[in-house]
């Protein structure tokens, strides 16, 4: 074909060749250079954050971004999940434990120049259990009944009513220190006493943090002078990014059964952490067959959890007995009380009157973990005699909407993300609708409970409550894949708190 | 002309009124709250009421929405609940990367089902015919993000040519964004040039059995001046009606290749919006879809006056 049109065609595929030569000489040349100490990071995410600022929104996304890298707490936990000092260096209770007299570390400045004192403090808890607070936690804060400020490194709160959590509380991403002058701004332009503030944030596809030269703590300045958190929601492009070195990291793979291809790559290091991420299946208990403590029993014996964690997350994660993880303190391993067995189960359904069979529906949100579950749930219940029908129902918006609000729902799986959160079921008209007052004294005398052994055994005891009373089928812990280049450490292999600490990121040689 | 211009701009303020309300009806009617999205679980009755009425969803329905038409009329589409920047903004910014791609898939898809299709009628049964109709089928039945993801892992993955998806903007120059945009692009094209193949294929075959062609072929003409002189621009119309449908597609439902290629772009905006229930970006983004298929169909109209004389006389 030697017309104009084949003649313009051919010139246009031979400008196209032309460019593709281009792009991959470019991609070759462009190669090597990179080499002498690498100080920034590229951190792959499966979610963008919604906004910047932990203390007006729920999504742990912006705890992943910014919690102890941009903004830090009065307290902070470790990645062992225990409390630390932090912009406080240490505190006082009183002996009815309803007097904090917290002293402050002095010197430390937020990213505008403004200096943090007791004032500030003071300011960010007003802000946050005030009248007008959007503090996803607020509750949290309603037990402070007055806060006083005797000088500028002094913060006293006086409680209402003992809070044994309350040090613990304030290491979350939502109790971290801001200050007036930018604190309606932080959504986008956030501005804390971290180690590192916001360099570019490009909606969609990446945010870039960099050094905070004038950071306050001379022992833990840290050894990047950037990290990028890239947004990579296709687990198959995660992966291809890993692989490519298009990521330095991925704190947090989103598909187990990807993740086995990168054990035994000598390039990456793979490591397998805890999350807070309790996987369990809510049961309305306001209706019938639920309200019968039997049939929340048989349905948790119809279901081997070992069988779930292989089937929805190809073997990894931990099974559990109640709404309490291996990795929290106090922690009481209940699976063995009502175990998989099948033939009582069974018996138990024909006892509470269900022995001709028993159907009901499963609101199922689209994630991975929930959907694959559900499947599961379905099979291994159908052994005992009970039908599940799956309702594929869209989280967060719809199953916020229809479950968690209007309870309109028979069962429904979702992993529950908040650290030491068993109180949920001590509070009234929480969707699972679990009224039980034996469990929200134990709650409430837990909580108020300063001494830290004392309270512990108070949450073993709520833990056993629920795996004795079933109020939702507990059935397992997602972990923390963690992904990275071998040369890259200091990045946290566990999560007890959703966070991405980078003080201690550096590149080994 | 002028009278059909006026009539064409009626249509279009029609149009989005009817949009306008639709999405904004749908947007409302539909099951979630944005303050118990942002909020979370653990949110008290109070905290959600304080945040719905700093976003202004305490406001009756009819009140805001004449307040967000009344600002998209003078060019100001409100603020993103979950970015917290201008909605203004978000789509520029996304549009700097949809429109490019969108460009690009549609440039490659012409470059391949032109040429293809022209030949596959003029040989039909021939071997180019049956590679034509192999490639249609096979882009017609393989979905865009599925060729995504084998582009990535051939060119990506195991050859490194390729980045395997992001985009880090134009400042970095003009070759850097063009090679992000590449194999997306790709993945778009193909299955758009499985259509538009056999949209060209039976086009150019139907015009081939015309009268006029076989006056042509008598005149003296042989089958290359007449497939190109005669065949060819009669056979354009529907193709050109195809690739307008396509852009219209390509701008609003390349959702999921962006997804795999994590391109910060509209259909990833519109989708991440939608999840998080915020009202103001889906609103505005549909709007402006709505508006740029009322504008590419009014392009297209007027394509067809220039590729077709006897359309030129008013009537």
């Amino acid at each position: 074909m030697s017309g104009p049109i084949g003649r313009g065609i051919r010139h246009v595929i031979s400008r196209s060749l032309a460019v593709l030569a281009i792009c991959a000489s470019a991609t070759l040349l462009g190669l090597p250079a990179a080499q002498a100490a690498k100080d920034n990071v590229v951190i792959g995410m499966g979610i963008e954050p919604a906004g910047l600022d932990p203390t007006v929104a729920a999504p742990a996304a912006i705890g992943q971004i910014t919690w102890q890298n941009v903004f830090e707490g009065l307290t902070r936990i470790n990645e062992d999940g225990k409390v630390e000092p932090q912009l406080a260096t240490d505190w006082t209770i009183s002996d009815d434990g309803r007097t904090y007299t917290f002293h402050l570390t002095s010197g430390v400045s937020f990213h505008n120049g403004v200096a943090f004192d007791s004032s500030t403090a003071k300011f960010t808890l007003d802000r946050a259990r005030g009248e007008n607070s959007t503090n996803p936690q607020k509750q949290f804060f309603s037990v402070i009944d007055s806060i006083e400020t005797p000088d500028p490194s002094t913060l006293v709160l006086k409680l209402s009513k003992p809070a044994g959590n309350l040090l613990y509380w304030l290491g979350w991403p939502a109790s971290v220190m801001v200050e007036p002058s930018s604190a309606n701004t932080d959504k986008t332009a956030p501005v804390g006493t971290g180690p590192f503030k916001l360099g570019e944030w490009r909606q969609g596809d990446r945010l870039t943090l960099v050094r905070n030269d004038a950071y306050w703590n001379a022992d833990d300045k840290p050894a990047l002078s950037s990290a990028t958190f890239r947004f990579i929601s296709d687990p198959q492009a995660q992966a291809a990014a890993v692989k490519n070195g298009d990521v330095d990291a991925f704190p947090e793979f989103g598909a187990p059964e990807l993740f086995q291809a990168f054990e035994g790559d000598p390039d990456l290091k793979t490591a397998v952490g805890n999350t807070e991420l309790k996987v369990v299946a809510g049961m309305n208990l306001r209706k019938p067959p639920f309200n019968d403590a039997r049939v929340r029993q048989a349905l948790m014996m119809g279901i081997d959890r070992r069988m779930v964690i292989d089937g929805a997350w190809s073997g990894y994660g931990q099974p559990i007995g109640s709404h309490y993880t291996p990795n929290d303190p106090g922690y009481v391993d209940t699976t063995g009380v009502h175990p998989y067995d099948p033939a009582r189960a069974k018996a138990l359904l024909a006892e509470a009157g269900y022995g001709s069979g028993l159907s009901f529906s499963i609101k199922t949100p689209q994630m991975t973990y929930a959907t694959r579950s559900a499947e599961i749930l379905q099979a291994l219940l159908a052994e005992v005699g009970v039908t599940l029908n799956i309702v594929p129902t869209e989280f967060p918006a719809t199953w916020i909407d229809q479950v968690f609000q209007k309870h309109d729902f028979d069962m429904t799986i979702v992993a529950h993300a908040e650290p030491m959160d068993i109180s949920i079921y001590a509070r009234d008209n929480y969707y699972f609708g679990y009224a039980n007052p034996d469990f929200k004294s134990t709650i409430a005398q837990a909580e108020a409970t300063t001494d830290e052994t004392e309270r512990l055994s108070l949450y073993g005891k709520a833990q056993t409550m629920l795996a004795e009373d079933v109020p939702a089928l507990y059935l397992f812990v997602m972990p923390k894949l963690g992904v990275w280049n071998a040369k890259l450490s200091g990045l946290w292999t566990n999560e007890p708190i959703p966070s991405n600490d980078l003080t201690d990121v550096r590149w080994q040689d | 002309m002028v009278a059909a211009m006026v009539k064409r701009l009626a249509s279009l303020a029609a149009t989005l009124a009817a949009v306008s309300m639709v999405i904004f009806l749908v947007m409302n009617v539909l099951p979630g709250d944005p303050a118990a999205v942002a909020l979370g679980t653990s949110a008290q009755e109070d905290t959600l009421a304080a945040l719905r009425h700093e976003m202004g969803l305490d406001q009756p329905l009819p009140v805001r929405y004449v307040h967000w038409v009344g600002g998209a009329i003078t060019g100001d589409f409100g603020t993103s609940a979950t970015y917290g920047v201008p909605v203004r903004g978000l789509i520029a910014d996304r549009l700097a990367v949809t429109l490019p791609l969108a460009g690009m898939a549609i440039l490659l898809s012409m470059l391949l089902a032109l040429p293809l299709g022209i030949l596959a009628a003029s040989r039909q049964n021939g071997a180019a015919d049956w590679i034509a109709t192999i490639f249609s089928q096979l882009g017609v039945a393989t979905p865009n993000f599925w060729i995504g993801l084998l582009l990535i892992l051939v060119f990506s993955t195991a050859l490194g040519w390729m980045p395997s998806g992001g985009f880090s903007g134009w400042n970095d120059g003009m070759i850097n964004g063009i090679k992000q945009l590449f194999l997306p692009a790709v993945a778009l094209a193909l299955p758009q040039a499985g259509v538009l193949t056999r949209v060209t294929r039976a086009a150019v075959l139907d015009v081939l059995s015309e009268d006029f062609v076989r006056t042509a072929r008598a005149k003296g003409l042989n089958r290359r001046q007449a497939l190109f002189r005669h065949v060819v621009p009669n056979a354009l119309a529907p193709v050109v009606t195809i690739l307008g449908l396509q852009f219209s597609f390509l701008v609003a439902g390349a959702v999921l290749v962006e997804n795999v290629f994590t391109l910060p772009g509209l259909g990833r905006l519109a989708y991440q919006a939608f999840t998080q229930r915020d009202f103001l970006v889906v609103q505005n983004v549909v709007l402006f879809i709505a508006a740029l298929v009322v504008v590419v169909n009014f392009l297209v109209d007027l394509l067809y006056l220039f590729l077709d004389p006897r359309l030129r006389s008013s009537r």
